[in-house]
């Protein structure tokens, strides 16, 4: 449920972050707290091609984009997927969200090469929900653990530092323990230095169904954006393009009002916090981004 | 005109008297600091006259800010625990060793410089012409981003320092962004160097010429007096390896696989 007359319209400041739901809504896995509800059979987002790609990179030139992010679904589903990385890699940093489990040897062969010779960043990020089989496949699936950390440990041979990413499954006062279990976890596997973001879930898809939707009162209001800085949201930095368009942010492309445009320049508007999922985003900030962090509390107000 | 560009201090009062005796004896025309004097290493007050006294022109870090404003914490945008950690033990060791007027001096600092060199239009920013705490990385910026920032905010050369490792872009028409380094920690490549940057003007080809330029110090020494003020070991090794061992979840994958944490 969304209340738009009441809530606050947030402005694009400046287009930093340009995200493409690259495989649609289409993955191997089907995760109980999926916020779009992916799964092999949800094609209500369907993959971009590298020619759309290709489009929306040359248009992002113009708009002085700094970072590119891929999501989907699973972006290693779309066969474009590597050539996709290597010509974003020409354009600036590259940041590719995974789960892990499709990996192979020659692709990222391959794309060691082109980030070797990139002056850019490439970012693997990798879900996983747990630091064991026990507590990660009862929400990602049977044997996802195990698939995804040989997906890990196959980027580590390839050079890679990848980001594990988790949503946090636990209880706030379980943090530090689940912590430091899946940092041991890692490192047993080989992964001597690893880089973990712990992400908050969003009541939104599967989610909903797993545990609760958002409640009526968990909306952003105007007042709560006084002395607050609105660049820790993500729809003042952000839009994503799919294959029917171009959306606000790579959390609500299942409301309607969060698509935009067709193209980057139509979709420039300011954007009305109506949701419950941009009262997550106020509370933990800058969730989508690639830094590693661990927030449980709003960021700071500015001064 | 011969112009040096130093970056963070962290309170490295023995390598910013190197700087500066380097530059001194390159024939520089005058000095300049993109700010964060404070954070890291000790004595955060024998910082300030070397910078009086050689009439280092500044701006204001978020360290500076911070300090300035007697804040709650250092706003370095660090989002880790441990890192964050670590960076609240230099905020409150530096906050308490740093006098009141030297904390007046903090506050008023400018938060941007602009001059012109030459044709060229110069901006002097701490983080970014548009935020004092942005991280600008080599990895993470794309060149059409730098050219933008150089667009919105009207500079031919924007020069900036934050992430402690330095970094030159070549924009278009004769247009540059430049990341200084820092003189305050080493850049996490293994050398106990430091570094500052240098800009002149080609006299051949009336172009201006960007270079960085290492500084030796003693480190040692730095080292000794950290431990004597109690500042942690991790601070201390890195000190000693010039490689980072806090800090480390800020840095983007690139950076992160150059160093050995």
């Amino acid at each position: 449920m969304t209340h738009t007359t009441d809530a606050p319209a947030v402005s694009l400041h400046h287009l930093d972050q340009l995200w493409f739901q690259v495989a649609g809504t289409l993955c191997n896995l089907t995760c109980d707290h999926c916020f779009i509800s992916c799964s092999p059979q949800n094609d209500s987002f369907g993959f971009l091609s590298l020619e759309q790609v290709r489009e929306r990179l040359q248009e992002s030139v113009a708009l002085g984009v700094k970072e590119y992010y891929f999501t989907g679904g699973e972006p290693f589903l779309n066969r474009e997927m590597v050539e996709i990385l290597e010509e974003t890699l020409r354009y600036g940093p590259a940041t590719v969200l995974t789960n892990g489990t499709v990996l192979k040897d020659e692709w990222l062969n391959r794309l060691r090469a082109a980030a070797d010779t990139s002056l850019f960043s490439l970012e693997f990020r990798v879900s996983i929900d747990g630091f064991s089989p026990e507590t990660n496949d009862p929400i990602r699936g049977t044997g996802t653990f195990d698939r995804a950390m040989k997906g890990v440990v196959r980027l580590v041979d390839h050079g890679f530092l990848p980001i594990i990413t988790a949503a946090r499954t636990w209880p706030d006062t379980e943090e530090t323990a689940v912590v430091n279990q899946f940092v041991e976890t890692l490192k047993k596997s080989g992964y001597s230095r690893p880089r973990l973001k712990i992400l908050p879930t969003l009541q939104l898809g599967a989610e909903e169904n797993r545990t609760h939707g958002y409640r009526e009162d968990e909306r952003v209001t105007a007042e709560m954006l006084q002395n607050f800085d609105v660049d820790h949201l993500i729809c003042s930095h952000s839009r994503i393009v799919t294959d029917r368009g171009v959306y606000v942010c790579p959390i609500l492309i299942d409301a309607d009002d969060a698509h935009l445009g067709e193209s980057l320049n139509d979709s420039l508007d300011d954007f009305k916090l109506a949701h419950g999922a941009c009262f997550t985003c106020y509370q933990y900030g800058a969730i989508c981004s690639n830094s590693s962090h661990q927030l449980t509390q709003p960021p700071e107000r500015a001064s | 005109m011969r112009l040096a560009f130093f970056g963070g201090i962290y309170n490295n009062y023995l390598a910013l008297e190197s700087a500066i005796r380097d530059a001194k004896q390159r024939g520089v025309d005058a000095i300049y600091c993109l700010g964060d004097m404070g954070a890291f290493g000790p004595h955060p007050d024998r910082v300030f006259p070397l910078l009086n006294e050689n009439n280092v022109h500044c701006i204001q870090g978020n360290y500076d800010n911070s300090i300035g404003n007697e804040l709650n914490d250092c706003q370095c945008g660090y989002t880790d625990p441990r890192d964050n950690y670590f960076a609240e033990i230099s905020y409150a060791y530096t906050l308490q060793n740093t006098s009141q007027e030297n904390r007046t001096f903090l506050k008023n600092l400018p938060t941007e410089i602009r001059f012109d060199f030459g044709e060229h239009r110069v901006l002097l920013c701490h983080g970014s012409p548009r935020r004092m705490n942005e991280f600008l990385w080599q990895s993470t910026c794309s060149t059409h981003f730098l050219e933008t920032l150089a667009d919105e905010h009207e500079a031919d050369i924007i020069l900036a320092t934050h992430t402690g490792i330095k970094w030159h872009r070549k924009l278009s028409e004769g247009r540059h962004f430049v990341n200084v380094g820092v003189l305050g920690r080493p850049e996490n490549d293994g050398t106990p160097f430091v570094w500052y940057t240098l800009l002149e003007q080609d006299p051949s080809a009336d172009r201006p010429v960007i270079e960085f330029i290492p500084v030796e110090y003693d480190y040692r020494r730095l080292a000794a007096e950290m431990a004597s003020e109690n500042l942690p070991d991790e601070f201390i090794q890195t000190v000693h390896s010039g490689w980072w061992t806090t800090c480390l979840e800020v840095l983007p994958g690139k950076e992160r696989a150059a160093g050995k944490f």
